[in-house]
C-alpha cells in the first residue's frame, strides 16, 4: 500500500529531508500503522456527516456543538500592542534590517 | 506534619502553614529545590530549573503568603511542561529543532500563575511536541518513573507527572491531546486532568494538534488539582476557541457526596488487552464508589475501538500543519548546509526533528494528501462525529463514565520504542475522551505488582466540577493518593522525614 514513491512523495510535500534509512524505516512502520486503519476503511459511515468545521489549521478547531458551542469569534478592528521587533528578531537564526534572511527564493540573475 | 518534608506538603498543607506561620514561602520552595537536586538526577524530570529566580519570588510572598487577601497559589511551588511558553525562559517541547528558544511573551496560563502568586521552578520534560506516550521521545533523553527508575513515566508529560509524584514540585501542569495529561498520572500514581476542550486557553501552548490540545493540573490530591484548575480556567480573548463560560469554585465545591451519582462503567475499556491487575483495581474502585452511594451499571460505546485509528490520523494530520513553522527562519535549529530555500527548509526539519515527530507528519500529510483525503481523513472525522455523539448519549443516562486510564501498568524504558503501534495502543482508553471533548481525570486507585493504577472518571463537557466531586470521594474513602514512590520515600538524612510508607498494596 506504501511504496518508495510514495514515500518520496509525502516526504517532499512535508519538506523532510529523509537518509535511506528513514526511508525503508518510514515505509514499513508507514504500513503496518495504516494497515492497522484498515478497520476504519471498513465501517459503515452512511449518513454521518464530519464536524463542522474540517479546518485542520490552528485555532479554527472547531467541531460540533457539544463541547464547543462558539462558532465565529469577532473583536473591534484596533490597534492593539504587539511584541517589539526585536524580541521577535532574537529567535532567528539569521536577520538583518527587521527581516528574517532566508536564501535566495527566486532563481536566476 | 512538622516531621514530613514541605516537599511533599500538598498546596493547601502549605497555605495552613503558611496562614499559621508556621512555614515560609521561601522554606517550601528551598526544600522542593533541594528535592530536585536530590531525585532528579535519577528522574531526568526537568529540562530547566531556575534555583535563583524561584527563590527571589518565593521570598517576595514570605509573609504575605499566609494573608487572607493573598491569591490562591501565593509561594506554592509548580513546574510547567516545556511545552508551555515562559517569558525569558528556555521552552524546547522536547526537541532539539527549539534548543535555545526563549519566548518573547508568556502563554496565558503562565501569566494566571504569575498572578496567582505561584513560584515557577523551571520547565519539565516532555515526548517531543508532545507526541508519544513514554517520554522517550524528548530530544534531551527519557524521565524515568519514581516508583521503578527502569520504567517510564508515561508520556507526553512524563516529567510533570514524575516530579509531582516525587516531591520535585507541589504542582504542575501538562498538556493532554490524546492521554498525555491523564496517562503519565496513572503511571506515577498522582491526580492529572484533562479538562474540556476550552475550557484553558491554549494561547503560548506549542501547537501540536489545535482541535484536541488542553492545558491541565497534576497534582498529589484531587483537592490540589481543583485549586489549580480554578486558577487556570476561563475565557481568554487572545483563544478564541477558549469557552467564555464562568468558572465554578471548584475547590470550594468538594462535598464527597456522590450519593445517587449515575455512573457508567464503559464495557469496552474492560475488554482484550487490559492486565487482569488493573481491571481489577478499577473494578475494586468502582465498589468503593458504589458503597458510598453512587450506582454503578455497564455502558456500551461500541466505536470507542475506532478512535485510535481516526486520531492517528486526525491529530497528525493537524501536527503536519502545526509543525510547518519549523523550518529554520524565525526560531530554532536553521541547517548550516543549504544553498536554497526548499533544501533550508527540508534539511532543516531532518536535523531538528526526531524520528517519532518525523514519522507523525509522514502520516499526517500522507491522510491530507490528493488521494487520500477522502479514504483517511475525512473518515476519521466522520468518526469523530460518531464518537462524539456516542459519549453525549452515555453522559445522559449517566453522571460519569468509569474505566481505566491506560491498558497496563507503566512498562520498561525501551520496551515500546521500536514499536510505534505498540506505543500507540496504550492510549486506547484516554484517546476516545479527547475525540469526544469531555473532560476525564486520573486518580490513583492501588497498584498492581508494585506500580500504580489510575481510575479514570469522564464527565459532561464543563462538569469539571462533577468529575472533581466523584474523585474526591473516592480519595476520602481511599488511602491510594497518599503513597509516595521510594525515590521520595528514603531522603538523605539532612532532610526531614516524610510520613512512613504509605500503604503500597
Amino acid at each position: 500500500m506504501i511504496d518508495d514513491r510514495t514515500v518520496a512523495h509525502v516526504a517532499r510535500l512535508s519538506r523532510l529531508e529523509l537518509s535511506d534509512d528513514e526511508r525503508e524505516r518510514f515505509r514499513a512502520q508507514l504500513g503496518s500503522i495504516l494497515e492497522h486503519f484498515q478497520s476504519l476503511l471498513a465501517l459503515d459511515l452512511a449518513g454521518e456527516a464530519p464536524p463542522g468545521d474540517l479546518s485542520p489549521l490552528a485555532g479554527n478547531g472547531r467541531l460540533d456543538a457539544h463541547a464547543s458551542e462558539i462558532t465565529n469569534v469577532l473583536r473591534e478592528d484596533t490597534v492593539q500592542p504587539c511584541l517589539p521587533l526585536e524580541d521577535v528578531l532574537a529567535n532567528a537564526p539569521a536577520s538583518e534590517d527587521g527581516c528574517f534572511v532566508v536564501p535566495p527564493v527566486i532563481e536566476g540573475e | 506534619m512538622a516531621s514530613r518534608s514541605l516537599a511533599d506538603c500538598t498546596a493547601w498543607e502549605l497555605r495552613d502553614l503558611y496562614a499559621r506561620g508556621e512555614a515560609s514561602p521561601s522554606e517550601a520552595v528551598r526544600a522542593v529545590l533541594d528535592r530536585i537536586d536530590a531525585v532528579d538526577p535519577a528522574l531526568h524530570a526537568y529540562l530547566y530549573v531556575d534555583r535563583e529566580a524561584a527563590l527571589l519570588d518565593a521570598a517576595r510572598w514570605d509573609g504575605r503568603a499566609g494573608r487572607d487577601d493573598a491569591p490562591p497559589l501565593a509561594g506554592i511551588p509548580v513546574a510547567l511542561k516545556d511545552n508551555i511558553c515562559t517569558r525569558g525562559w528556555p521552552t524546547t517541547a522536547g526537541s532539539r529543532m527549539l534548543e535555545g528558544f526563549r519566548p518573547p511573551y508568556d502563554a496565558t496560563v503562565t501569566v494566571r500563575l504569575r498572578e496567582a502568586g505561584a513560584v515557577l521552578l523551571g520547565k519539565t520534560n516532555c515526548d517531543e511536541f508532545a507526541m508519544g506516550s513514554s517520554t522517550e521521545n524528548s530530544g534531551f533523553g527519557p524521565t524515568h518513573n519514581p516508583w521503578d527508575l527502569a520504567r517510564v513515566p508515561g508520556g507526553s508529560s512524563g516529567g510533570s507527572a514524575a516530579a509531582v509524584a516525587a516531591g520535585a514540585a507541589t504542582l504542575a501542569l501538562g498538556s493532554d491531546t490524546g492521554g498525555s495529561i491523564r496517562q503519565p498520572g496513572a503511571h506515577c500514581g498522582v491526580v492529572a486532568l484533562k479538562t474540556t476542550y476550552g475550557r484553558v486557553s491554549r494561547y503560548g501552548l506549542i501547537a501540536f494538534a489545535s482541535s484536541l490540545d488542553q492545558i491541565g493540573p497534576f497534582a498529589r490530591d484531587v483537592r490540589d488539582a481543583a485549586l489549580l484548575l480554578g486558577v487556570i480556567a476561563g475565557h481568554d480573548p487572545a483563544d478564541s476557541t477558549s469557552a467564555p463560560r464562568p468558572v465554578p469554585a471548584y475547590a470550594g465545591g468538594l462535598t464527597g457526596e456522590v450519593r445517587g451519582l449515575r455512573i457508567g462503567l464503559v464495557r469496552e475499556f474492560f475488554g482484550e488487552g487490559i492486565a487482569p491487575g488493573v481491571a481489577d483495581a478499577v473494578r475494586a474502585a468502582a465498589g468503593v464508589l458504589a458503597g458510598l452511594g453512587a450506582t454503578c451499571d455497564e455502558v456500551s460505546l461500541p466505536h470507542a475501538a475506532y478512535a485510535m485509528p481516526a486520531y492517528y490520523i486526525i491529530a497528525p494530520a493537524e501536527a503536519s500543519s502545526n509543525l510547518a513553522r519549523y523550518a529554520g527562519v524565525q526560531y530554532g535549529h536553521r541547517t548550516e548546509h543549504a544553498e536554497d530555500l526548499y533544501t533550508l527548509y527540508a534539511r532543516t526539519r531532518r536535523e531538528g526533528f526526531g524520528a517519532e515527530v518525523k514519522r507523525r507528519i509522514m502520516l499526517g500529510t500522507f491522510a491530507l494528501s490528493s488521494g487520500y483525503y477522502d479514504a483517511y481523513y475525512l473518515r476519521a472525522q466522520r468518526v469523530r462525529t460518531l464518537i462524539r455523539r456516542e459519549f453525549a448519549a452515555a453522559l445522559e443516562r449517566f453522571d460519569l463514565l468509569l474505566g481505566p486510564v491506560a491498558p497496563t501498568t507503566a512498562f520498561r524504558i525501551g520496551e515500546k520504542a521500536e514499536d510505534p503501534l505498540q506505543m500507540y495502543l496504550s492510549d486506547v482508553y484516554t484517546i476516545p475522551v479527547n475525540l469526544a471533548g469531555v473532560p476525564g481525570i486520573s486518580v490513583p486507585c492501588g497498584f498492581a505488582g508494585g506500580l500504580p493504577v489510575g481510575l479514570q472518571l469522564i464527565g459532561r463537557a464543563f462538569d469539571e466540577a462533577a468529575v472533581f466531586n466523584a474523585a474526591f470521594a473516592y480519595e476520602q474513602a481511599t488511602p491510594h493518593h497518599t503513597a509516595r514512590p521510594p525515590l521520595a520515600a528514603s531522603p538523605p538524612s539532612s532532610w526531614d522525614s516524610p510520613r512512613a510508607g504509605g500503604s503500597r498494596a
